[in-house]
């Protein structure tokens, strides 16, 4: 369970939220500026909160009243960017692997295996970045960040390279997995249809605030009965 | 031809360089990689020498590493003898002399690197030493190889500083700066114009060395 209590200032950005995201798969959602991004950079860790508190599964992880921060590595949180940033002097193998270098060389390789095996990309291993198309790159990018077992896995609209067809499939072995390994799921997202493809909890963010939280249905509503309004004023 | 001059100038760029990549290297990633307000007044510290006169620099080094200081009364103590007047002396100051020109070019390629890389590297666990050896290090080795040339060319063809802190000691501190110097003085400009196209030739050796390696690699782009 991830519990946020948040204040960020960016600029004349304010983002301010007090919930919980107890589901297996919590999807964020809302326009370009509403403050998703940030959220998540806040979670993993990577920016820095004026005021609040993080805590995943009871663990403190940010806590400005009491100076806590623990570093992003630490957090056990993996986070995929829109952006995958695989690193570009190194073959895919050797992406994956980055993060398991506490590991003994036999568990690093055979863990390298199982996570390319994971998302299709058992072949690509001796592949640089650049030799990757758009949605190689994307699954790649993922096992890297699963590779070391986080607890919570940070999606910031990571499928957007992907065929639809692709996406789904991946998507359902994914979930399997995640389900199997204990992994809760954040996932950042503009496009309603992936708030509705993982059946999870939505938030709605809006202007840096939570609008709503809660089954896609009834999360949407607001947003949905925001856009009729719209159109019927004239 | 003075073979002694040539071999302690060639010796002191190549200490000088081998120790500003190892005091350059984490500098410049702090400097890109830090946060805080300090890091500006570092950042103007290690560019100061770009700017100051270098027999300012010369003599600030004299007198700081000479008996009246602790500093330099306690080094004498550790060493024997004093560092101004050595060739170790030498190499404090043209380290020091030199340091904007393996910081800078560091600064630069270290900034290039896609700070999205540096957030994944410490996602998946890396501390800031890994940081720098597994991404900063490798993705801008051509600002290295940029640190490393400049670094050594600027030593090879310092004077002020040397003359300051090293005066001029035959086999100790006489490098091929301070020989020109004398060798004109002396009006032996055969001497000095030999002297002076080996410092011409090495400058101009050094410097294709570096923009070959940056065509050969498909661009201008450093």
């Amino acid at each position: 369970m991830l519990e946020l209590k948040l204040d960020a200032r960016r600029g004349a950005f304010r983002l301010q939220l007090e919930c919980r995201f107890q589901s297996e798969w919590t999807v964020v959602f809302g326009p370009s500026g509403a403050g998703k991004s940030t959220l998540l950079r806040l979670v993993a860790g990577l920016d820095r909160l004026d005021a609040g508190q993080i805590v995943l599964d009871g663990n403190t992880l940010t806590d400005t009243a009491h100076g806590v921060s623990v570093r992003p590595g630490r957090r056990r949180i993996a986070f995929v960017a829109q952006q995958p940033a695989l690193f570009p002097h190194m073959s895919v193998a050797a992406n994956v692997g980055y993060g398991l270098a506490k590991l003994e060389r036999a568990n690093r390789h055979a863990r390298v295996a199982e996570m390319l095996k994971l998302v299709d990309a058992a072949n690509l291993s001796e592949r640089r970045p650049q030799d990757l198309s758009g949605g190689e790159t994307q699954r790649v990018a993922l096992a890297r960040a699963l590779a070391p077992m986080p607890r919570l896995l940070l999606l910031d609209e990571p499928f957007s390279a992907l065929d639809g067809a692709a996406s789904d499939a991946l998507l359902e072995r994914l979930q399997g997995w995640l389900r199997e390994h204990g992994v809760q799921v954040v996932l950042v997202t503009h496009d309603a249809t992936d708030a509705y493809a993982t059946s999870a909890e939505v938030a709605m963010l809006r202007g840096g605030k939570l609008a709503a939280l809660g089954p896609a249905p009834q999360a949407l509503a607001v947003e949905r009965d925001r856009i009729v309004a719209r159109l019927h004023t004239p | 031809m003075d073979w002694q001059a040539l071999t302690l100038t060639l010796r002191l760029a190549a200490v000088t360089t081998a120790v500003l990549l190892v005091v350059a290297v984490p500098l410049a990633a702090l400097l890109v990689l830090g946060r805080g307000r300090w890091l500006a007044a570092v950042e103007a510290l290690a560019t100061l020498p770009l700017v100051l006169p270098p027999t300012v620099l010369g003599f600030f080094l004299l007198v700081l590493l000479g008996p009246r200081t602790a500093v330099g009364r306690g080094i004498t103590a550790a060493l024997g003898h004093p560092l101004a007047f050595s060739f170790e002396g030498l190499v404090v100051g043209s380290v020091i002399y030199s340091l904007p020109f393996a910081v800078q070019p560091l600064v630069a390629g270290f900034s290039a690197v896609e700070p999205a890389l540096v957030d994944a590297a410490r996602l998946l666990g890396a501390g800031p030493v890994r940081v720098v050896w597994s991404l900063l290090v490798p993705l801008a080795r051509r600002s290295l190889l940029a640190a490393a040339i400049l670094s050594f060319l600027h030593t090879v063809g310092e004077f002020g500083v040397v003359l300051m802190l090293g005066g001029d000691i035959p086999g100790a501190t006489r490098t091929l700066s301070i020989l020109l110097y004398n060798q004109v003085e002396n009006f032996d400009y055969a001497a000095a114009n030999q002297t002076a196209a080996i410092l011409l030739g090495l400058s101009v050796i050094a410097l294709a060395a570096i923009y070959s390696g940056a065509r050969s690699r498909g661009g201008r782009r450093a």
